[in-house]
């Protein structure tokens, strides 16, 4: 981005006034279009569920299409939240330090419980 | 600071509550929720992945009332996320931005939140029921 073989222009195009977000903002765009038959199936699928015992659970786990389904959804979900509580965090909190502090802390969170869920799913559907 | 004492634009006390405004910080406040929602999905798949017994205490908190409660919380901050975000998705291409337009779609989005609850409930009672 820094190349000093582009133009002034051409590095401000697309930037905005922030100089900044436009990934961001494309990244969250993208995660959400995926996320809506994403969780469209989940709640679907969640109905057909409702008062199963955990037999019932992970024989649905087994297959393959509602364990890549429950994957990609731990990933467009946590994916998505985390671009949103990036910007929740940027908004409201005033601290430098302790913006900074949180944002690594929400990001960490997010990569951890994604994996904890797609570890899960993974044994659900792999292993036992 | 601020010589002129005339009021600074948002003033919560006293600014008149638009359907748009509230719409607009509700998406927000929904998707937070649905940030701590997750921590309940990843908990549900981890108990069923850990066995029956981390199974069967998940199953009776949900089951408890106030697990039934975050459930439909959380179904009705999914529906209306979902509802209005793809309002939003609509408004990126530029379609959509007149005001007549911009409260149309945001009486849909409340319109469309309350029916998919109430399916997603009704088919739920009906399925656990049967």
């Amino acid at each position: 981005m820094r190349s000093p073989m582009r133009s002034p222009l051409g590095r401000a195009i697309g930037l905005g006034s922030a100089k900044e977000g436009v990934e961001h903002w494309w990244a969250q765009r993208v995660s959400a279009l995926a996320l809506v038959p994403l969780a469209l199936w989940f709640v679907i699928a969640i109905i057909g569920l409702v008062g199963a015992d955990r037999a019932l659970v992970v024989d649905w786990v087994r297959h393959p299409v509602p364990a890549i389904l429950l994957v990609l959804l731990l990933i467009a979900t946590f994916y998505h939240g985390a671009l949103g509580l990036q910007v929740v965090i940027e908004d409201y909190v005033d601290s430098r330090t302790l913006r900074f502090g949180l944002l690594i802390v929400m990001r960490l969170a997010a990569i951890l419980f994604a994996a904890r869920g797609i570890f899960a799913v993974l044994k659900l559907s792999l292993g036992a | 600071m601020n010589s002129d004492p005339r009021p600074l634009s948002p003033h919560l006390q006293v600014y008149r509550w638009q359907l748009t405004s509230v719409m607009s910080i509700l998406h927000r406040a929904s998707g937070v929720a649905l940030a701590a929602g997750t921590i309940l999905l990843v908990w549900w798949l981890g108990a069923a992945s850990d066995g029956p017994e981390a199974y069967a205490a998940i199953q009776g908190f949900l089951g408890s009332w106030f697990g039934r409660l975050l459930l439909f919380g959380w179904s009705v901050a999914l529906f209306y996320h979902l509802c209005n975000g793809l309002r939003h998705l609509v408004w990126d291409t530029g379609r959509g931005l007149e005001l007549r337009s911009v409260y149309a779609s945001g009486w849909a989005v409340v319109a469309g939140t309350v029916t998919l609850t109430l399916i997603a409930w009704i088919a739920g009672i009906a399925h656990w029921t049967r």
